[in-house]
């Protein structure tokens, strides 16, 4: 019967060291972020808004290659290619309904260009569900993004205005195939 | 009508006021205990400090629809959220508060409240029974065994202190607590009480009618807008009771330790009493912080078994120490 009636107690006791436990952290610091009043850290590789940005030259870098399109999961993006003068490829609209984006960024690592960006941004909410359709002059930005140098058209072989075959970066001349000579 | 003694009208409504406005608050009260003990800020956006959640709170169940299930018994669903405050709002008018502060000296005092406790339970139970829902049918039940359960010994652990106090009645109880607490003779009395009391209030870590993550949320889960906050606000008057009844009892209620009295004696009285009911409100929440809830078999096996003995005995020797003094 003492058996019992101590196990009891230890029971009992137990719970009470329990409500003391939990009783100390009404001491301890909070770890709430009071978040409108006290912006949290954003780490830079945050996947949020999405932004299209520009060469180091100012110009779009995206060449309306579609892939992003495909990579998305959600089919969120709508894009159609066109071409200016110099033969450049930009896209004639490029749409994102930010509604049905779940920010995976697959977009940006399918992108060859960088053009595609994710943003530490994620104050996006809108009354209107109309509003969340974001057009190319929403998401162009004046700026390169997080690759500073990187300007697809210096690189790439195609040829546009200003730039012929084998002028790109590392790229040599094209070879003659109808001479024998080296 | 105007003079302020026990039972006088504005008395009456000093005391129903203080209650209500207690229990509303209490909605935010927990929220942010509750908050700072898992170390969070609870609610702090409307007004200062987040004082005005209640309003909010109770803004939104009063505009919320007003939802009978088709397949409930309608009397019955829409009478009971009505038991459960009432019930709760008569134990009050026994409660001293502070001397002449009180609706009524009952000479039976203590039987009223647990009357009125055991009436309480139908409140659960026609809610459950009435809902025509197997999780609501559960929590009616398990509210309804546990009330009656832990009724017996809570009225067996409340009679040691009716034999030390010599009296039925709460305000002689408290009068006859002058010269020392119950809380020391009757120690037993005390933890049987405590632990009779959540579960009287089905509150956590005794919310097994209710059980959340088991049986939705038992006997109120069809209900909907104010008949839900009836049965909300019924829990919180029900914990303000049980944290005032415990100082009542065992705590000398409003008598001032050490006699550390501030001003009048009813002013002293007030500030002390809401001290102590201060002090067990805030136990009241950090047991549902804290406490993990026991099974329905544990609970019925701990109610019986451990704390009905424990009960008994702790009478047993009480009136034998009495009788022994007194011979």
């Amino acid at each position: 019967m003492f058996k019992a009636l101590g196990k009891q107690l230890y029971v009992l006791w137990s719970q009470v060291v329990t409500l003391a436990l939990v009783g100390k952290h009404l001491f301890q610091k909070k770890d709430t972020v009071e978040y409108p009043d006290v912006m949290p850290y954003m780490f830079p590789r945050w996947r949020g808004r999405i932004i299209l940005t520009r060469d180091p030259d100012g110009e779009e870098r995206c060449v309306a290659c579609n892939l992003c399109a495909v990579a998305c999961p959600v089919d969120c993006i709508a894009l159609q290619k066109t071409e200016d003068e110099h033969g450049r490829w930009y896209p004639e609209f490029f749409r994102i309904n930010f509604s049905r984006c779940i920010m995976c960024g697959f977009c940006e690592e399918a992108c060859p260009t960088h053009a595609i960006q994710l943003t530490p941004d994620f104050e996006m909410a809108e009354y209107v569900r109309q509003d969340m359709v974001w057009e190319k002059e929403h998401m162009l930005i004046n700026g390169t993004g997080k690759y500073h140098d990187y300007n697809f058209y210096k690189i790439a072989g195609k040829s546009i205005g200003g730039k012929g075959k084998g002028e790109a970066r590392n790229e040599k001349p094209p070879v003659d195939r109808r001479s024998l000579l080296p | 009508m105007f003079e302020f003694s026990v039972g006088s009208l504005l008395n009456i409504a000093f005391v129903l006021g203080v209650v209500l406005v207690s229990a509303a608050m209490l909605i935010w009260v927990e929220r942010r205990v509750l908050g700072f003990l898992s170390e969070r800020l609870g609610p702090n956006r409307v007004g200062p400090f987040g004082i005005l959640q209640s309003i909010a709170d109770v803004g939104k169940l009063i505009t919320k629809e007003d939802w009978i299930p088709p397949f409930a018994d309608k009397l019955a669903f829409s009478v009971a959220p009505a038991i459960i405050p009432i019930c709760m709002l008569l134990s009050f008018a026994v409660v001293p508060l502070a001397p002449g502060v009180g609706v009524m000296d009952l000479n039976i005092g203590v039987l009223w409240l647990l009357a009125m406790g055991g009436l309480a339970a139908y409140a659960a139970m026609l809610g459950g029974i009435s809902s025509n829902n197997k999780f609501s049918l559960l929590g009616g039940l398990r509210a309804a065994g546990q009330t009656i359960s832990y009724e017996v010994f809570m009225g067996i652990s409340l009679l040691g202190v009716v034999i030390l106090g010599d009296s039925f009645n709460l305000r002689e109880i408290v009068e006859s607590q002058r010269d020392g607490w119950f809380i020391i003779p009757q120690f037993v009395g005390f933890v049987v009480f405590t632990i009779a009391g959540l579960a009287e209030t089905n509150r956590w870590p005794f919310d097994l009618a209710e059980s959340e993550s088991e049986i939705i949320s038992g006997y109120n889960t069809e209900y909907s807008g104010m008949k839900f906050g009836l049965f909300f606000v019924g829990e919180y008057i029900g914990m303000f009771l049980m944290s005032m009844l415990i100082p009542v009892l065992f705590f000398g209620g409003w008598l001032a330790p050490f006699g550390w009295d501030i001003g009048p004696p009813i002013v002293s009285g007030l500030i002390w009493m809401t001290l102590k009911t201060s002090f067990w409100i805030f136990f009241f929440i950090l047991a549902r912080a804290a406490l993990v809830r026991p099974r329905y078999d544990q609970l019925m096996n701990y109610g019986w078994l451990v704390m009905l003995p424990l009960s008994l005995l702790n009478l047993l020797i009480t009136g034998a120490i009495v009788l022994y003094q007194g011979s």
